[in-house]
């Protein structure tokens, strides 16, 4: 597979998020508002990218039998390194996150791709990767936070919208709105790939 | 002893672990389609669960906080974790072989849930006492089982419903999930 397709098959045809329905605790918690979405989106890219290039860099030392534990130290080291760099450079957004930026940890995106990728092929295709799979997971964090702050708050990335910020739909913003928008995002998108399949 | 009912009520109903903090959706979508494997799924994070709390109790306070190395939690939470999973796999398949087939194929999903280390990493930062963590722990398992149950006795009933076609699988169960959370929210006056 070549290196543009490498990158680009995280962003629409595996998804993490919206095609392989892997990493929803996050997308559900923390998609309140828009700056949350790329924030967690960028601190996930960070720890993705930085364990994809030392899985690989380190694929043919780790022993096969205890590959996973391997793995999940190489992850939770670089998630504790993420969590101390965004304590001290962006508090206010460590407070938003809160507890789901240890939790990237248990993202089960990471670990996936350190076996399913990271581990079988070269430097320079898990850089590719992890970028293409870190942005698709951003976008798509990027697009449930969108809908759940413009209809939830009346605001997209904290700047009011006229007609929206005088009665926004409270119940976007709060728990059960994580549901409904990701749920109508995904129908949307089973909707859409109908048409298509049928026009074909 | 009233603290205890408000963490149990609270950990239970009002901040529902699944409904209300977003911890465990994985096994909460995945292994929700049948009332059985879910009791199957509840009973084993219960018990993993409780235990992770207990013993992430004790790494916390005489191991991370005597050598100043708090830092290192995650790290240290997610090994101990891991190696609590296969030693209870192991305990269960030695000694109960009944319970290991009924358990067995849900226990090595648990490391990579969420709940576990979320709730562990909660109790210390609720700074919660050894009799809170465990009691805490123990009761958010039960929500989270009681939100599996409920979820797979709906989702059942769906199998024969007549929906259209762009919302079968998981967006249903996402808006039948935001409905539950919505009803959840009812029990915030409770305490």
């Amino acid at each position: 597979m070549n290196l543009a397709k490498t990158f680009s098959k995280g962003i629409i045809n595996e998804n993490p998020l919206f095609r392989l329905m892997l990493g929803m605790c996050p997308a559900l918690a923390i998609t309140t508002s828009v700056e949350n979405g790329i924030g967690m989106g960028m601190a996930f890219t960070a720890v993705l990218l930085a364990s994809n290039v030392v899985v690989s860099l380190l694929r043919r030392i780790i022993p096969e039998s205890i590959r996973i534990p391997c793995f999940i130290v190489v992850i939770a080291s670089f998630v504790t390194i993420t969590e101390m760099v965004m304590h001290a450079y962006a508090p206010a957004l460590f407070e938003s996150l809160g507890i789901f930026i240890p939790l990237i940890v248990v993202n089960c995106i990471i670990l996936g791709r350190a076996e399913a990728f990271a581990s079988k092929n070269g430097l320079v295709p898990s850089v590719m990767d992890a970028l293409g799979m870190g942005l698709g997971y951003t976008l798509a964090l990027v697009t449930v936070s969108a809908v759940r702050e413009v209809l939830g708050a009346g605001t997209f990335l904290g700047i009011p919208i006229i007609g929206l910020i005088d009665n926004p739909a409270l119940v976007m913003i709060l728990p059960p709105g994580g549901f409904i928008a990701l749920g109508c995002i995904l129908a949307l998108l089973n909707k859409m790939q109908q048409k298509k399949a049928q026009s074909n | 002893m009233r603290d205890i009912s408000i963490i149990v009520i609270s950990a239970v109903l009002i901040n529902n672990i699944v409904l209300s903090q977003f911890l465990g959706i994985c096994p909460f979508l995945g292994v929700s389609k049948k009332v059985s494997s879910a009791v199957g799924m509840g009973l084993a994070v219960t018990f993993v669960l409780t235990f992770a709390g207990m013993i992430t109790w004790f790494v916390q306070q005489f191991v991370l906080i005597p050598l100043e190395i708090e830092y290192l939690q995650t790290i240290a939470f997610i090994l101990v974790i891991a190696s609590l999973v296969q030693f209870v796999e192991m305990v269960v398949k030695k000694t109960s072989p009944d319970l290991y087939k009924a358990l067995g194929v849900y226990l090595p999903l648990i490391t990579t849930n969420c709940a576990v280390l979320g709730v562990s990493i909660l109790n210390i930062q609720k700074t919660y006492g050894f009799l809170d963590s465990v009691v805490n722990s123990f009761a958010n398992a039960i929500g989270f089982t009681l939100a599996l149950v409920l979820m797979a006795g709906i989702r059942e009933r769906l199998e024969d419903a007549d929906i259209p076609a762009s919302l079968k699988g998981l967006p249903i169960s996402l808006i039948t999930a935001a409905l539950m959370s919505i009803a959840f929210m009812g029990f915030t006056g409770l305490i």
